[in-house]
Order: C-alpha cells, then sequence, then structure tokens
C-alpha cells in the first residue's frame, strides 16, 4: 500500500492499482453525499481532477495519482456515498493501469504517511 | 484560523466537546461536533440540539416612543407588538434592500432586537443613527444559546418550569438558581424550541446543565446551516442582502397590513416606495426552493439556466446543500417571478448543466408550538 499528499491509497496488484482516500481524508471531509467518478477507459494524466466528493460541508477533488487509464469504477459510491466514511480502506474510488509505476516508488508507505498527517 | 477571531465565552466548552473550530462572522465558533454534521442536523430534528449563537448581536433600546421610532427602520408593526412578544424584522435600507434580518422583542421596559454577528456593528450605526433620541446599546455581558428540537420543552422547563408554558415567539424573563435567563420560544432550525439569554458568568454552567440530558447534543455552525436551509429560513448575506427586498425574498408577511399601503402607519421606513410598490405590482424575481434532481448538491454561486443550452442566465442559487431530512441536495435561490413551482431549471455544475425542480418552501415543515 502507498499513499499520496493529497490522502490517497494505492493498491497495486497485477498491474491494476486500487485507489481509494485515507481514513483521515474522510474523517476531515464529513460526511460525504454525494462522489462523481471518471468513466471507464478514461486516459488520465497526473494530478488532473478525475473524481468530485462533495461532503455536507463542501465540494473537493481526487487527482489521478499516476497517467494512465481507469480501467474500473465502484459503482456503489456513486450510489451510497457514505460507505467512504463507515470504512475508507474498503470503500475504494477506481481501478487503473499505469504508464509510470516506477513513481509509486518515490510515494509514501503507511508509516510515512501517519507522520506526515500529526 | 486567524488570531484576530473572537473567542466565544463558551470557548473552552466547545474544545472539550471536540468542536472543530473555525472563523465564521469574526468569531471563533465550532462548525461540529465529533458527532458530525450530518448526525447532528438529524439529532436536533429527533431530540434536542444545543447551539451557541452567542457571536449574534443583541440590541438593547430605551426611552419613551421607542417602537414608534423603531417603526422608522423597519417595515413592521412594532407598535402593536404586545409586552412578552417578539417577531421578526427586516432593518431596512434606502434602495429597499435589507440591511439586516432580526428579531424584535417587547421587553416592558425596554425593546431586545437580535441581530447578525457579521452586522451587529453596523446594524448599530444604523440603529443609533436612526433614533438619535433613545438609548441603543449592543450587550457585551450576555451570552446567547439555542435550545431546538422536540425535546427542547422538556429539557428546559425541568430545569426552569415557567418554560413549558410559552408558546411560539412568546419571550419572558425566566429564573434559573438565581440567575436571569431572557428567553423566546423561537429559532433557526424550524423545530421548536428556545433562545435563551444568560449572563455570561453563568453560561457555562447553563450549557452544562442543558448538555447533562440524555436528549441534548451540542450542535456545530454546519448542522445550523443545513436545518435552516431545510426549513426554508434565508441566510443574511446570501439568500437576502443589500441589493435583495423583502417582497423579493419572500418575506412579505413580515410586513403587517397596519404598515402597507393603505395602512394607518402606511411606509415610512426606508425603501418604503421600492417595497410597497412590489407588494402591490409583485416583484420581477423571487426567492424559492430548488431540488437537485440528481445527487449533486448545487451550492451557493450556481448559475441556473432556462434549458440545457440557452446562453443567458435566468437566476441563481444562493445557498444549497445536502439535506439529511430530506436525504437529498436541497437549495433556495432567486429566478424570474414568474417561475412556478415545478418548472425545471438547469444549474451549471462544474461545467454540466444538470436539472433542477422549482418548488415552494420549506422542504421540512416547522413543528412549532403555536
Amino acid at each position: 500500500m502507498k499513499f499520496t499528499e493529497e490522502h490517497e491509497w494505492l493498491d497495486p496488484a497485477d498491474g491494476v492499482i486500487t485507489v481509494g482516500i485515507t481514513e483521515h481524508a474522510a474523517t476531515q471531509l464529513g460526511d460525504i453525499v454525494f462522489i462523481e467518478l471518471p468513466e471507464v477507459g478514461r486516459e488520465v494524466t497526473k494530478g488532473e481532477e478525475i473524481v468530485v466528493i462533495e461532503s455536507v460541508k463542501a465540494a473537493s477533488d481526487i487527482t489521478a495519482p499516476l497517467d494512465g487509464e481507469i480501467t474500473e469504477v465502484n459503482e456503489a459510491l456513486a450510489e451510497n456515498p457514505g460507505l467512504v466514511n463507515e470504512d475508507a480502506e474498503a470503500a475504494w474510488f477506481f481501478r487503473m493501469t499505469t504508464t509510470t509505476p516506477e513513481e509509486m516508488d518515490d510515494m509514501m508507505d503507511e508509516d510515512a504517511y501517519k507522520e506526515f498527517i500529526e | 484560523m486567524t488570531d484576530d477571531a473572537i473567542k466565544l465565552p463558551l470557548d473552552a466548552l466547545h474544545r472539550e466537546l471536540g468542536g472543530k473550530m473555525v472563523p465564521f462572522a469574526g468569531h471563533s465558533m465550532p462548525v461540529q461536533y465529533p458527532m458530525g454534521v450530518m448526525a447532528e442536523h438529524l439529532h436536533t430534528r429527533e431530540k434536542a440540539g444545543l447551539f451557541d449563537v452567542s457571536h449574534m448581536g443583541q440590541m438593547v433600546i430605551r426611552g419613551e416612543g421607542r417602537a414608534e421610532a423603531l417603526e422608522r427602520l423597519l417595515p413592521i408593526d412594532v407598535q402593536g407588538l404586545k409586552e412578552g412578544r417578539q417577531r421578526y424584522g427586516l432593518l431596512m435600507l434606502a434602495g429597499g434592500g435589507v440591511a439586516d434580518d432580526l428579531m424584535v422583542a417587547n421587553r416592558g421596559d425596554h425593546l431586545l432586537m437580535v441581530v447578525n454577528g457579521a452586522m451587529k456593528c453596523l446594524d448599530l450605526e444604523i440603529v443609533q443613527a436612526g433614533m438619535p433620541d433613545h438609548d441603543v446599546t449592543l450587550l457585551e455581558d450576555r451570552a446567547l444559546l439555542a435550545l431546538q428540537g422536540p425535546s427542547a420543552e422538556a429539557v428546559l422547563s425541568a430545569l426552569v418550569p415557567g418554560a413549558a408554558a410559552m408558546r411560539f415567539m412568546d419571550v419572558a424573563t425566566l429564573d434559573w438558581d438565581g440567575t436571569e435567563l431572557w428567553v423566546s420560544r423561537s429559532g433557526y432550525t424550524g423545530e421548536d424550541g428556545y433562545e435563551i439569554s444568560v449572563p455570561l458568568s453563568r453560561a457555562e454552567a447553563f450549557a452544562r446543565a442543558l448538555l447533562a440530558h440524555d436528549d441534548v447534543a451540542p450542535i456545530g455552525l454546519g448542522a445550523r446551516d443545513s436545518l435552516r436551509l431545510e426549513a426554508g429560513m434565508p441566510l443574511y448575506g446570501q439568500d437576502l442582502t443589500a441589493e435583495t427586498s423583502p417582497v423579493e425574498a419572500g418575506l412579505g408577511w413580515a410586513i403587517q397590513k397596519v404598515r402597507r399601503t393603505g395602512g394607518a402607519r402606511e411606509g415610512g421606513f426606508p425603501g418604503a416606495e421600492t417595497v410597497l410598490a412590489q407588494l402591490a405590482d409583485g416583484p420581477a424575481r423571487k426567492r424559492v426552493g430548488l431540488r437537485p434532481e440528481g445527487r449533486a448538491p448545487m451550492r451557493l454561486g450556481v448559475t441556473l439556466y432556462a434549458t440545457e443550452d440557452a446562453a443567458d442566465p435566468v437566476g441563481t442559487v444562493t445557498s444549497g446543500g445536502f439535506g439529511p431530512s430530506v436525504g437529498a441536495p436541497v437549495a433556495m435561490g432567486y429566478v424570474p417571478a414568474d417561475c412556478t413551482s415545478g418548472a425545471t431549471l438547469y444549474g451549471d455544475v462544474r461545467g454540466r448543466r444538470l436539472p433542477v425542480t422549482v418548488t415552494d418552501l420549506p422542504f421540512h415543515t416547522p413543528r412549532y408550538k403555536r
């Protein structure tokens, strides 16, 4: 598991990376009431805003953590955005493939992320 | 947080309760507690919520002929307001816009106006200038708490028995353990409840006494906003401004007959010409409820269009978010006056035109004890 400064977690397996937001991010956002997911097949560039999250407080974005392509999205979140508040580690947002997997080497591991949010 | 944000008298208690403090109206205020905005909102509708609204201004007006003089500033019937009663009012500007919205209570030997925190200093200047022969002051020695929700009566009357007999918009001075409370049966949530002015020295003890009841939870600004939004109540600075008239804002009901054209004390307030003309002929635009058809909230500033591809906007959202009791996004905004309930408009959300239905307000029917 890897973590970004944008409070995303990345779980790579067999060339596909599952992406969600951290429990810390979910807590900061508050009750999430709306999630707009990207289209499957979309080519994304690192830093591009690809998910909109609306909480009871405000709207915010999730950016693509890497260059690549969206291969799958978690439709359950569109129906029930509160799943993210219930269990942020389980409530993945999208899966992607990437052309720059080596960039994950520079991302934080769990210990580094914990230090980052303190 | 800015260093110059004024601390509320209950600041330490908010922090002890885990309140997340944010700057608002020049004050450091709790936006939410660990319960979270959604649960705080629902708790208030189901049981009772305690709000610290000490940032609001408590303005006392003394002197002979004060009701008559105040009518030069407000378009409402102040002289007909009986002792022990309160009503909603608007501090008017010359152009017909609104300087602030407020509550005015007849407390026997004085009038008490409760005004918005962000506007209280400007309001004081306006009222003092408009009533030069009267003694007008903002109290600095009293906190203001609101206890809202269906359990409010049981909770408050357990401490202060006289509270139960009050009806909606009654005001009274009641004793709690030797402390003089100024109580009104009113609020900003669409629920039954009270707003209670308490001396600063006893504010924390009184808040703790209320919080000791199982039904009472502390509620932050986040839920305060969603509760009032569902109740269809305007927020000054967004839904009601110096550029909106009371008639456009759907607050014509606040202007009693005696102050309208043909009434015994017709007009005589700033902007009367504009306001009375709009009451007679109808305004060009009006404040309405808006129900986005999808799940995406439409917030302050979302532009409204008549069709999916119309070039020019017809209106704008002035407040919006998710309505926890409605279970869907809700909003309010200004649209052309001929736009009827049930009409579909399109709100521009992040570059996409999403359908939104024009509705009557409120979204949540108030449950006052009249």
